[in-house]
């Protein structure tokens, strides 16, 4: 049985922002399922009171002084902008046309 | 000493030779650019070469040197930085096509650090595309090469930087491992890699795949000079809230010290050592649990029985944590941008740019943890992974109850051909078997080269794992193998390598 049909991933990339073409979906939708597919078996895994370990360290709450130091310039921070424009960072449009 | 000899000296060596003034780190950087340049061609190990840069700074460290100064230990001896690290006013791409025009205006913590031990930094080098992969197949720049054979991997997803120190195109470079990425290229190019206790380096300006996995650490050709760098590297940096704020471990001692194991538990783990793993692989981890044993270290056999299940866990943290930190090329503040026809929307210029600029590997896990963590499925896989992640720490916890260090080979095979596995992903994945257990706990691993396979006559990788805060064990350990396989065999794996026929 399929997992992650090919629907689903289209919408799931849709999701992570990457518009699939139709080539690049036959190609990864396959994979895709069966990766799910095999991933999947860590639910034979009995661990329901097992808590959960998101990282190595057991750290909590690391501060640092609030202090002002030396940051970017302007320039700096634009440098590598696909479209600076007058001192910012230009965007295409982010409301629909109508 | 020809330019020849002095690529061939190990990093400590050259360390000493600069300072007793037999040759200048002008001489010795010279040395590894004409290599270089003579040889990349061949390998596509760099992407990029700062022979400005390297030689300004060799020309500063021998004028120093001359005026008395003192200076680091590895002052004027070369390295080499995989492209997953910012260099500030240096091209950094982390092997995609996303940021192919990527100049850093700042440098990683670590380069910084290099630059304070005042080592010429060579160039940066080739990884798979954002540090998913493991051949350097899938970087957006082509293949490196194993300069064991050139049409074979050079192991992934820091092939360029294993490739580099196995060709003596570097003493020394930097990886990143987060799932096998320094060890497992290191095992196929007959190289020494660390992956040291997560937290143990900076994070600060590498670009970052997997946050709770990813480990910088240092690749050389013996374990000496992997220590020197190690050192280099290690230590608490208040710009990343997740280095570990205490002494460095005493690598360098540990590597240098005595060779006598006697008292030392070895443990074998059966999940990861005995089945599935290339005859030749097996034979030379048999033959290194034997000198171990001559070095009086006692061998056991210990179970880890969830690292069964460590596979699974990797395949959906990793993509989990790199869906969410990929997020960030948006094509708006920095990175590739592809515009649509007509009036595109912003949503539609991301979607359009993310499709263009990256790879099918990198989609392939973006979407994969996407959906790991995407409402209703969140349980079922992002959240068991994290459990099974607590039983596979614990069965390391239980297993250094029993063992100072756990061993395993570090590869189930030799290096395989370039292609042989790119279109079937989870055949790649399956590479890194023995590796994902440690970076999932955290806890420090190394590969060294233990032998050749008679079947291929290509280059054999032996893992050497201990607890966290701990790495000195293995320096300790892999120093005493190391000799041990050295004088057995006639000479370091290393040099065994054969000479690079330069493409007409």
């Amino acid at each position: 049985m399929s997992n992650l049909s090919r629907d689903d991933v289209a919408h799931v990339a849709m999701l992570a922002r990457i518009q699939l073409e139709d080539h690049e979906l036959d190609r990864l939708a396959g994979q895709l399922d069966q990766i799910v597919d095999w991933v999947g078996q860590i639910n034979e895994v009995a661990a329901a009171d097992v808590p959960p370990m998101s990282h190595p360290l057991p750290l909590v709450n690391v501060t640092r002084p609030d202090e002002v130091r030396p940051s970017l310039t302007q320039q700096q921070a634009l440098a590598n902008a696909p479209d600076p424009e007058g001192g910012r960072f230009g965007v295409p449009r982010i409301l629909d046309e109508e | 000493m020809t330019a020849r000899d002095l690529t061939r000296l190990t990093a400590l060596q050259m360390a000493d030779g600069l300072a007793a003034g037999e040759f200048t780190s002008v001489e010795l950087t010279q040395a590894h650019l004409d290599r270089i340049e003579r040889l990349n061609p061949s390998l596509n190990a760099y992407l990029l070469v700062d022979a400005e840069g390297a030689l300004a700074t060799a020309a500063n460290v021998d004028a120093a040197r001359a005026a008395g100064e003192d200076l680091p230990r590895l002052a004027g001896v070369p390295v080499a930085v995989k492209d997953i690290a910012c260099t500030r006013g240096l091209p950094t791409t982390a092997g995609s096509r996303m940021l192919e025009h990527f100049v850093p205006p700042y440098d990683a913590t670590i380069v910084t650090r290099l630059k304070d031990a005042r080592m010429p930094i060579l160039g940066k080098t080739n990884m798979d595309e954002f540090a998913m992969g493991s051949s350097t197949e899938h970087s957006a720049f082509g293949p490196t090469r194993n300069p064991w054979d050139l049409e074979r991997i050079p192991g992934g997803s820091g092939g360029g930087s294993s490739a580099a120190v196995a060709a003596y195109l570097a003493p020394l470079a930097i990886g990143s491992d987060t799932g096998g990425s320094i060890r497992q290229p290191a095992a196929v190019t007959g190289s020494v890699g660390v992956k040291p206790t997560y937290g143990a380096v900076s994070r600060y300006g590498i670009i970052a795949l997997a946050s709770s996995l990813d480990q910088i650490g240092p690749c050389a050709r013996t374990v000496a000079d992997a220590a020197l760098l190690h050192e280099v590297l290690a230590g608490h940096d208040p710009m990343d809230s997740t280095s570990i704020d205490a002494p460095v471990p005493p690598v360098v001692a540990a590597a240098t010290g005595t060779r006598d194991l006697t008292g030392l538990r070895v443990g074998v783990v059966k999940e990861i050592a005995r089945e599935g793993y290339q005859e030749g692989v097996s034979r030379c981890f048999e033959e290194a649990l034997q000198h171990l044993r001559d070095l009086g270290a006692q061998v056991v056999e210990v179970s880890c029985p969830h690292f069964v299940h460590a596979m699974a866990a990797y395949y959906l943290i990793q993509p989990s944590e790199a869906s969410s930190n990929l997020a960030r090329y948006d094509a708006m503040r920095y990175g590739s941008r592809t515009t649509p026809e007509g009036s595109p929307s912003a949503e539609q210029v991301m979607a359009a740019s993310r499709d263009a600029a990256f790879g099918d590997e990198v989609k392939r896990r973006i979407i994969l943890g996407t959906y790991a963590l995407s409402s209703g499925y969140y349980d079922a896989y992002y959240g068991q992974a994290q459990k099974v992640r607590t039983l596979i720490a614990g069965d390391f916890t239980a297993a250094f109850e029993q063992a100072d260090v756990l061993v395993s080979p570090t590869t189930p095979t030799t290096a395989f051909r370039i292609g042989d596995k790119l279109d079937d992903p989870m055949a790649m994945y399956l590479n890194d078997i023995a590796t994902i257990p440690a970076n999932l706990a955290g806890v420090p691993g190394m590969s060294i080269p233990s032998g050749v396979a008679d079947e291929d006559g290509l280059p054999v990788g032996f893992q050497l794992l201990a607890p966290a805060m701990e790495d000195q064990r293995l320096y300790a350990v892999g120093a005493a193998l190391e000799a041990r396989l050295a004088e057995a065999q006639g000479g370091y794996v290393f040099e065994k390598a054969p000479e690079i026929e330069v493409q007409a």
